[in-house]
């Protein structure tokens, strides 16, 4: 619970009655935070335009307004359905994806004839699309809110959701490459030439429900039945089971679909709530190794044998060295630390760069492209917001009195962190490059819903985890509100 | 289940933290390497912002920058096309940079340090200047004449090519290499079309993208004679001093006679130095190299400019055209000692003896100039933005001391000579005089003889105007002879260009 630090919003908009201390659903901090984000947004579209178009089109303001009221009116379900959320999550998550759409806007006026730029309709192109995408995610994450008014319900579906998880990973591995591949990497179900989705994105959550669930049951046999060597305590073998699954299906998705970063992600979540649920430093000694050695082995057999592994081995190498083939397999990693060198301490401006020589920008490597246009202080101020938005998502784990909860918020915070890590890495020759969307910045449908559900569950979580314990405190509810006594049960109800 | 959260939570900082490090390493103490990477498109880009100045000769653009519609700003474009381009070079989008575009690079495109003012208060005016304006030394008249001369010359020649300097000052007054190119459509902005216009130059038998006025080496025939006839003046042979000749010269070690070029050319046994210059006397040079020994005249040729490896002709005392370096060649045996049949042939200019265009127009500038060899140059002046302020001026600079002002008195009146009665008549001009040394070199066993003239011409006051150096490769016989009408012709032009320098 936060210190209640700061006065009270005034008692009129949160229902508050005078003289009873209580915790304070700080929504109106949201409403201002969200404001501020958006002026941003609204600023950062201003000043595209006037590098790029020399001037500032009498519209430059609607992609930010048409932002801003989908955010308001997410910022009211909340204020409805969950008063007590987690008041920076939303802003943040709203100026990260302002700037993602304000960008995509930007490489199509970049794009565009000269003629064609001063009228660029609001939904035309790459940046309208991601805009478009933003309306429909904001509201499916309102919906999902709504339909989930606690988020322990989920546990009664944990089963489907992890079936339906491994199905949507195995899809496009099992998918004719013509259908799941692209650009090297069978990640997608492609509808025809235009439209494709990246169900490995949904999976992640409906697996990480899962896990959540099932290591919740297994908490105890997990953490206690051990045995102990070199003064660490070792799982049963029996207890090793899932976590064999689980890396087999890693490294099938690093075969089969060729993408280390799903893999990485998968498993790195896994081991994660593993650690969390039972405590054991030995998981994550036992998944770092088995992650590492599975990756090194593919290295070397993708060396010697080729085939399936080949294009990991690739990838190694232009890790180790873009340069070597700066022309064929190191241009893009070439041309990202390129962006990213150019763009220095304080960018070219935004509009000023030039992304057009970026493969990728729109997705992969948008975070280079973002980084030439705002230099290094503009990606830091970036990645506190991620920061932000992930450790808030881990505060509302530690507050949550359910296991069920502190291990759903827990591992898709740190999921979502990994996922920025990976792929910033990668672009920034951290880590070997694997592709992986920058969440709530690349182009694509699929990336941006699956992150604004996941987006919901923590702002679903972190209302649970600030709501006072005690039901009827004299807090007058909003209407439509879950059962009284539902907000008032027992922490670790799941308990078998 | 607090504590593993709360590692986690320290977990994803380290992660973030480790990517913020390597974002500083990236945007920070790579950034200038990345920056001005060979494999950044964007250095090209910003280049093409700023409008490109302009190279001038005479007062007229042959280098200038057009503003576009398209993702580059300016686009190049060449004027004089083919007659200025192997003067000019170029600047492709995608291609390699040439000649004094590439040289006077900084300056024409507005990064020069000495730019830094104009930089600097387009800061706060946010105008993009342009860039400095570089004057070329060129008389257009002289280039004109040199340019259309060459093309046009009677002996249906496609390869040569002419190179006139001021013997004053080294100013280079006309540049031509024959064939030429249309240097246009290599700086198209469609990379693929650019690309395609240099492969077919590249690929081109006749090599029109070699500058042959200041790269192409090929034997000088007789117009090495000069240097043997300064090393003879220096060591003991007056201008009238007789030395021997005949019909013919068999050298000691060889079979091979030397011959005259015309059985009517020296056939006594004795002629003197005046005389075997200006009829061209192969057996009395060839005799007089004996004489001299092979370290005397490779010497003397290495005091006029050969064996010099590093000059360029551009701005003085840095960068420009790189100039190909002329060669004496081996006139030893194994042992060491002289091989008179190489030093035979040597001394007319033959066997292993190289010369460039640009090399025969400094020796006969410095015989015009009174002994001093002026380096030469190409850029008189670096002209600001605002066309008032000038960030350098040409001031002239001696090279070398290649002879004595009684040696190249003597030479002077011997080349002279030649012109007003010998192999050079053609190059005579109308109240002046000219003075010069044709030059026929035998090719290879199949192909036609190349003719060469080098020469100068004083004005009614003994001041030394112009000099040339004419080159016709392959152009068989009377080659030398049209080379000395052409030589006449540019310097005529060089003379009485009003405007010219």
């Amino acid at each position: 619970m936060t210190a209640p630090a700061t006065p009270a919003p005034s008692p009129a908009t949160t229902g508050e009655q005078p003289g009873v201390r209580l915790a304070r659903s700080r929504r109106n901090a949201e409403l201002s935070l969200l404001l501020l984000a958006m002026g941003l947004v609204a600023a950062y579209g201003a000043m595209v335009e006037a590098k790029v178009l020399d001037t500032v089109t009498p519209d430059f303001w609607i992609p930010a307004a048409a932002l801003t009221a989908v955010f308001l009116g997410l910022h009211l379900v909340i204020r409805f359905l969950a008063p007590f959320a987690d008041p920076a999550l939303l802003p943040a998550v709203a100026l990260l994806n302002g700037i993602g759409v304000g960008f995509l806007r930007r490489l199509d006026l970049g794009e565009a004839l000269p003629a064609d730029r001063e009228n660029l309709a609001t939904f035309a192109g790459t940046g309208g699309r991601q805009l478009a995408w933003t309306l429909l995610s904001v509201i499916l994450a309102a919906g999902l809110l709504a339909l989930m008014r606690d988020h322990r319900s989920v546990s009664r579906y944990a089963y489907t959701l992890g079936l339906a998880g491994i199905v949507l990973v195995m899809i496009p591995a099992v998918l004719p490459s013509r259908y799941s591949e692209i650009n090297g990497a069978k990640l997608w179900i492609k509808f025809g030439d235009t439209f494709s989705i990246q169900p490995g994105e949904f999976a992640k959550l409906a697996l990480l429900a899962f896990f959540a669930y099932y290591l919740v049951r297994k908490r105890e046999v997990l953490s206690l039945a051990s045995r102990r060597f070199l003064g660490i305590d070792f799982p049963r073998g029996r207890d090793l089971g899932p976590v064999v699954v689980v890396w087999l299906i890693s490294l099938l998705v690093l075969i089969f679909e060729k993408d280390l970063g799903t893999s990485l992600l998968y498993f790195g979540m896994f081991v994660v709530t593993l650690y969390i649920a039972t405590e054991r430093v030995s998981w994550l000694l036992i998944g770092l190794v088995l992650f590492f050695g599975g990756a090194y082995l593919a290295y070397l057999l993708g060396d010697v044998v080729g085939g399936p592994f080949a294009n990991f081995y690739l990838r190694a190498q232009i890790w180790l060295d873009p340069f070597a083939d700066p022309h064929d397999d190191g241009y893009q990693l070439v041309q990202g630390l390129l962006a990213l060198g150019t763009g220095g301490l304080f960018g070219a401006g935004p509009g000023g760069g030039q992304p057009g020589l970026l493969p990728e920008v729109q997705n992969d490597f948008i975070f280079a492209g973002i980084g030439e246009e705002i230099g290094l202080f503009g990606l830091s101020a970036l990645l506190v917001v991620y920061l932000l938005i992930v450790e808030r998502g881990l505060r509302a784990a530690l507050a949550v009195r359910d296991s069920f909860g502190k291990l759903l918020a827990g591992g898709l915070a740190f999921t979502l962190g990994l996922q920025v890590f990976v792929i910033v890495g990668g672009i920034s020759k951290l880590i070997p490059l694997t592709g992986q969307t920058t969440p709530f910045l690349s182009a694509g449908g699929s990336s941006l819903m699956a992150n604004w559900l996941l987006i919901a569950v923590l702002l679903r979580v972190s209302d649970a985890a600030r709501r006072p314990v005690t039901g009827g405190g004299g807090r007058a509810r909003p209407a439509g509100g879950p059962p009284e006594q539902l907000h008032g049960a027992p922490t670790e109800v799941i308990r078998p | 289940m607090n504590a593993p959260l709360r590692r986690v939570g320290v977990v994803v900082m380290i992660l973030f933290g480790l990517l913020f490090a390597n974002l500083n390493w990236i945007q920070a103490y790579k950034a200038d390497e990345y920056r001005t990477s060979d494999y950044n498109g964007r250095v090209q880009v910003a280049e093409y912002e700023r409008k490109r100045g302009n190279i001038e000769a005479g007062g007229t653009a042959f280098a200038v920058s057009k503003e576009t519609d398209g993702e580059l700003k300016y686009q190049r474009t060449y004027p004089g096309g083919a007659k200025y381009a192997h003067v000019l070079g170029y600047k492709p989008v995608n291609l390699g940079d040439t000649g004094i575009e590439r040289s006077e690079n900084d300056f024409l495109a507005g990064t020069s340090d000495q730019l830094f003012i104009d930089r600097f208060k387009d800061m706060f005016t946010g105008d993009q200047t342009a860039g400095g304006n570089v004057l070329l030394t060129i008389s257009k008249r002289a280039q004109d004449v040199a340019y259309d001369q060459l093309r046009n010359n009677k002996q249906g020649v496609s390869k040569g090519a002419a190179i006139a300097i001021d013997p004053r000052t080294g100013a280079v007054q006309a540049l031509v290499s024959m064939p030429s190119f249309d240097p246009n459509p290599l700086a198209s902005h469609d990379t693929d079309a650019a690309t395609a216009a240099y492969n077919k130059l590249e690929q081109d038998a006749d090599r029109p993208l070699r500058n042959r006025a200041l790269g192409e080496v090929l034997p000088p025939g007789s117009a090495f004679k000069i240097v043997v006839a300064a090393a003879a003046l220096e060591n003991g042979v007056g201008k009238n001093t007789q030395i021997p000749a005949g019909a013919s010269f068999t050298p000691p070690t060889s079979g091979t006679p030397i011959r005259n070029a015309a059985p009517s050319i020296c056939p006594e046994s004795q002629v003197s130095l005046m005389e075997a210059v200006t009829e061209s006397c192969n057996t009395g040079f060839a005799k007089l190299g004996i004489r001299l020994g092979a370290d005397t005249i490779k010497e003397k040729a290495r005091q006029f400019g050969f064996e010099q490896e590093d000059l360029t002709v551009g701005q003085l005392g840095e960068g420009g055209h790189a100039v190909a370096a002329s060669r004496t060649g081996d006139m030893q045996n194994a042992d060491g000692g002289d091989d008179p049949a190489a030093l035979a042939q040597s001394s007319i200019g033959q066997r292993d003896v190289r010369m460039t265009p640009l090399q025969g127009a400094m020796i006969a500038a410095s015989v015009a100039n009174g002994g001093s060899q002026m380096r030469p140059y190409l850029v008189r002046q670096l002209l600001g933005p605002d066309r008032t302020t000038s960030y350098y001026t040409a001031d002239p600079r001696e090279l070398r001391q290649p002879v004595s002002g009684q040696v190249a008195a003597d030479l002077r009146e011997m080349m002279v000579s030649v012109v007003e009665n010998g192999t050079g008549r053609q190059a005579q001009i109308d109240g002046y005089t000219v003075g010069g040394k044709t030059g026929t070199a035998q090719s290879g066993p199949q192909t036609r003889d190349h003719g060469w003239f080098i020469g100068f011409a004083l004005d009614k006051n003994g001041n030394a105007v112009s000099a040339v150096c004419v080159l016709l490769e392959e152009a068989g016989d009377g080659g030398s002879a049209e080379a000395a009408r052409i030589g006449g012709q540019i310097m005529r032009a060089a003379i009485t260009d009003p405007g010219g320098r």
